[in-house]
């Protein structure tokens, strides 16, 4: 079903999304990959602080090439997930509503997500052109020496989503699959 | 007759080939993905594919790059031993054409330059640099810039002569399943199959740069080219991998002679941005 919805998140919203939904996002999300998620986790270790309030926020796994003049941002899909699924339980656990990226969660993400009632969207690997159209502003927020990896503060507009694993856990790359195999 | 080679020739061409990479596909990828979006017979399947037909339009049209990972630069070069080159190291040559590349290309610097201190190189060099002597007084230069969502899910797998054919096809399926959606599907698959530990893995990256829809020479490989496409394409993985029928858009294997007691079999696997070059200077 095609739903547009806008971010950051509410719990409420957020269990209405069903695996397998086609979600359109507007609104401000955040980006953070592998190293920015260290860095916070780290802190987190040390009972620091982090440098946003990620209550109901979207964390976009994503790290742009460089914009050209004129521009918002270069190309900007998503990166594998799995990578940041170490740090992923404790986020959700203090509010995070939504993940985005692509690929598998670990069971421990998944059960954080069903937990917090958060949701886990795909959007399509490998599509970093067309999913920049949908990036109308970009600003580095934290960690600029990071580069690409830095935190940065991303306004979308009916930014293209897939909703993979819900609320209740239902996980779409089990099930899709499922039906189009032929091979024992 | 020596032939007389200036690097400059080398890193000009290089860093060229590198912008270009990013941005368009070859005609053969794009066929292949084209052909994809008919065939596929799941409905979502469908609209991603459509998604990536629109990407491809927008990186080409626009200028960004297809995808946001612009990889680690591979670089084959085949020398022709008639050539002999001036004006400095070959291998700095081909860094520095990486390097002017990835800087005034507006690529992605996804190197870091210690693999446990993680420091961004910030030019995305060093580059991956295999080269190889042919016959010959030409210089033959593939780029293939290789993003490492596909590259993770990569494997090599040190099989016994009696696992035989079979092994090898549960070997390359294992490595498929295992990749799914984090490979960013439909993919290309290179097998490389006998020789050492090293030589099969290398033979599964070159592969990858082969046509689409070209097939080894050897009638047993072709028929396993075919038949693993087939299986892959049942795994049900699907574009995105949010099912369906496309999960892979080749197979594309090479051999070499091993050793008695071996079977090695290196499974290289490749996104649907698979960026592949060639010039001839
Ligand atoms: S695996 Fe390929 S398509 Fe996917 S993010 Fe990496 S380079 Fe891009």
């Amino acid at each position: 079903m095609d739903k547009h919805i806008t971010a950051p998140i509410t719990k409420e919203v957020a269990r209405t999304l069903k695996s397998g939904d086609y979600v359109y996002i507007t609104g401000t999300i955040y980006t953070a990959r592998d190293a920015a998620h260290k860095r916070m986790y780290d802190i987190l270790q040390k009972g620091g602080e982090l440098p946003i309030d990620i209550r109901e926020q979207m964390i976009y796994y994503m790290g742009p090439s460089p914009a050209r003049e004129g521009r918002p941002i270069g190309s900007a899909g998503p990166t594998t997930a799995s990578r940041m699924d170490k740090y992923a339980p404790q986020l959700l656990n203090l509010g995070l509503g939504a993940m985005i990226g692509k690929g598998k969660r670990s069971q421990e993400v998944i059960d954080a997500t069903v937990r917090n009632d958060a949701v886990y969207f795909a959007a399509v690997g490998g599509a970093g052109a067309l999913l920049s159209k949908c990036i109308t502003s970009s600003e580095v927020v934290a960690y600029k020496d990071l580069g690409t990896e830095a935190i940065r503060k991303l306004t979308v507009e009916n930014f293209p989503v897939i909703v993979v694993i819900d609320s209740e856990g239902n996980n779409l790359y089990e099930t899709a699959a499922k039906a189009y195999c032929t091979e024992k | 007759m020596i032939r007389a080679i200036n690097v400059e020739e080398i890193t000009k061409n290089i860093k060229e080939m590198c912008i270009e990479a990013n941005h368009y596909l070859s005609p053969d990828m794009d066929a292949a993905m084209k052909r994809a979006e008919k065939e596929e017979k799941s409905p979502l399947g469908k609209q991603i594919l459509g998604q990536l037909k629109e990407n491809l339009k927008i990186a080409s049209e626009e200028t960004i790059p297809i995808c946001q990972d612009t990889g680690m630069a591979v670089i084959f070069l085949e020398i022709g031993q008639d050539v002999h080159f001036e004006g400095g190291l070959l291998e700095d040559a081909v860094n520095e054409g990486v390097r002017q590349g990835y800087v005034d290309g507006y690529l992605r610097k996804s190197v870091v330059g210690d693999p446990l201190i993680r420091e961004n190189t910030k030019d995305n060099t060093p580059a991956i640099i295999h080269t190889k002597i042919v016959s010959g007084d030409s210089v033959k230069i593939k780029v293939a810039p290789k993003g490492f969502g596909s590259e993770n899910m990569s494997s090599v797998f040190m099989l016994k002569p009696a696992e035989g054919i079979e092994g090898v096809k549960n070997a390359v399926l294992t490595a498929v399943k295992d990749a799914g959606p984090n490979a960013c599907p439909p993919m290309v698959v290179g097998v490389g199959i006998g020789g050492t530990f090293e030589k099969c893995a290398l033979m599964a990256k070159e592969a990858l740069t082969r046509e689409i829809g070209e097939h080894s020479d050897i009638p047993y490989v072709k028929e396993l080219e075919e038949e693993l496409l087939t299986r892959i394409n049942g795994l049900g993985i699907g574009p995105g991998g949010l099912g369906g029928t496309t999960t892979a858009l080749a197979v594309n294997i090479n051999t070499y002679p091993t050793h008695i007691a071996g079977l090695p079999v290196g499974v290289n696997i490749c996104c649907h941005v698979n960026r592949h070059m060639v010039r001839e200077i």
